[in-house]
């Protein structure tokens, strides 16, 4: 480990991996919400440094992936896997069992979050946003924690922010710092769940240029919910399209942009190029 | 009829008395917002057997008189189960209020951890904060700015609640005060009067205290 805000390394490599080792896996996942089936038996998965986006009509389960990734929910059935590890299980006696509080504690640092709504915690300036977690969860020193925080507003343009609270933040701004926030743990995994749909068009840009250089710089596996298709185009690898719980096609984005083969993708992308 | 030489002669004593009146009041309420917050936070225990017991508690308090709490604490919890015998009127008298508000001050700051945003608790999470960390550093400090109006109002019903304490003998608040001398003087209305003027000033001026702190919470972004 270094002590370097951001992984090292760059572009597309992620650096003598063996090939079967994924860093998301999804086996025969379903989650249902009551009655309702909102992923059905799902499988996927993503290679280390991989940026993948998800797209797909609302209600699809896009954003139900990366909540259950971040535990925020349970699985119904089926596992997650996370770097070698179960994420919604734990093995016990040979077995796997579902998870227990300890369990998603140790495995979740793993995996970072950024938030439609930002969730930045109001009542604490926007450095200590930052290094609380480090400091509280990683056991860094308050000096360690706040030099890579400094590294990591200054990442995302905002050095000059550290002393303001998040209410005097435009939407943009505060978005940025989550993005510090989330890098600031480290995490081998960055879920992005519509992180621009809450902001005023003018302050997207802003916010896409930080992760396009995130996406440029670092090989931080991503996980991506976005309706930015032309961001989407820019930093990912592969795309995949989502309808009622399952992939309906998944595909590099040129590929998948330009010449999509499924119906439901063709009418997806009609819609959302229409809106635009 | 109205004396003034009654009226001047006493009001030292309610002055003195007041002292008690507000040693009742500043303990009683700092015991409820202490005691509030652990039930509260009881009630939202993971263990489902300790969140039972807190809401029957909660409710027992709630539903009693306060008087009958006085009785009780008075006869049989402070000198049998805290051993201190005889046991202290005041001090019996500042456990009750404490603890009769307490089931008040609860739903407040209950009332106040769930207006917290659902997303807090996910950063929180996102952010792998202890749970113990969460409640300190996100969620309670979020929580408890916006009920502090509402922890005032019941301070200010406890204030006036504090004449009751003359069921215990030996607490010379302000009413026990002015009947003392209203019996030694055959005169009560000027002693009575003064209370009520007391509690009417001191009362409308924590009301105000509130309101201003209603309308700066207001005016905050958070």
């Amino acid at each position: 480990m270094t002590t370097a805000p951001l992984a090292e390394g760059s572009g597309e490599s992620s650096g003598g991996e063996p090939a079967t080792h994924f860093m998301v896996q999804f086996d025969k996942v379903v989650k249902k919400f009551g009655e309702q089936v909102v992923l059905d038996e799902l499988d996927f998965t993503v290679t280390p440094g991989e940026r993948v986006t998800l797209i797909g009509p609302s209600g699809s389960g896009k954003t139900t992936i990366l909540r259950l990734l971040m535990t925020l929910e349970r699985v119904t059935s089926g596992h997650i896997w996370v770097d070698g590890d179960p994420l919604s299980h734990m093995w016990q006696g040979g077995s796997l069992v579902p998870a227990n509080e300890k369990h998603l504690r140790a495995t979740r640092t793993k995996i970072g979050m950024v938030f439609q709504q930002f969730n930045l915690f109001p009542n604490m300036r926007v450095l200590r946003n930052v290094t609380e977690a480090p400091m509280c969860v990683l056991g860094l020193s308050k000096d360690e924690a706040t030099e890579r925080a400094r590294e990591l507003l200054e990442m995302v343009g905002l050095a000059d922010k550290a002393g303001a609270y998040p209410s005097q933040l435009s939407g943009g701004q505060q978005q940025r710092v989550a993005i510090a926030r989330a890098l600031a743990m480290q995490p081998k995994i960055l879920l992005l769940d519509e992180v621009t749909s809450a902001l005023d068009p003018e302050l997207v840009a802003d916010v896409l240029n930080v992760l396009r250089d995130l996406a440029q710089t670092t090989d931080i596996t991503m996980l991506c919910v976005t309706h930015e298709m032309q961001f989407a185009r820019d930093i990912s690898h592969r795309v995949l399209m989502f309808d009622k719980g399952r992939i309906v096609e998944e595909a590099p984005p040129e590929q998948l942009f330009s010449a999509p083969q499924h119906d439901r993708t063709k009418s997806f992308l009609r819609a959302v190029l229409e809106a635009h | 009829m109205w004396d003034w030489d009654n009226a001047i002669e006493v009001f030292p004593l309610i002055l003195k008395g007041l002292q008690v009146t507000l040693i009742a009041t500043v303990f009683g309420a700092a015991l409820s917002y202490v005691l509030g917050l652990i039930f509260a936070l009881l009630r939202m225990s993971r263990l489902g057997w300790i969140r039972t017991i807190t809401y029957w508690v909660v409710e027992f308090i709630r539903t009693t008189p306060l008087v009958v709490q006085l009785f009780f604490l008075f006869y049989f919890f402070v000198p049998n189960v805290l051993g201190i015998r005889p046991a202290d009127p005041l001090l019996v008298g500042i456990i009750g209020l404490g603890l009769h508000y307490a089931g008040y001050t609860s739903e407040v700051y209950r009332a106040g951890i769930e207006g917290v945003p659902r997303g807090q608790w996910e950063a929180a999470t996102a952010l792998s904060l202890p749970q113990a960390r969460v409640w300190r550093a996100v969620i309670l400090p979020q929580a408890i700015p916006k009920v502090l109006p509402a922890l005032g109002n019941y301070t200010i019903a406890m204030f006036k609640e504090t004449p009751l304490l003359i069921v215990l003998g030996g607490v010379n608040e302000m009413v026990n005060m002015a009947k003392g001398f209203g019996g030694r003087q055959f005169s009560y209305v000027e002693a009575y009067t003064e209370v009520a003027a007391v509690f009417l000033v001191l009362s409308i001026s924590a009301a105000l205290l509130v309101q201003l702190m209603e309308r700066r919470l207001g005016r905050q972004r958070v």
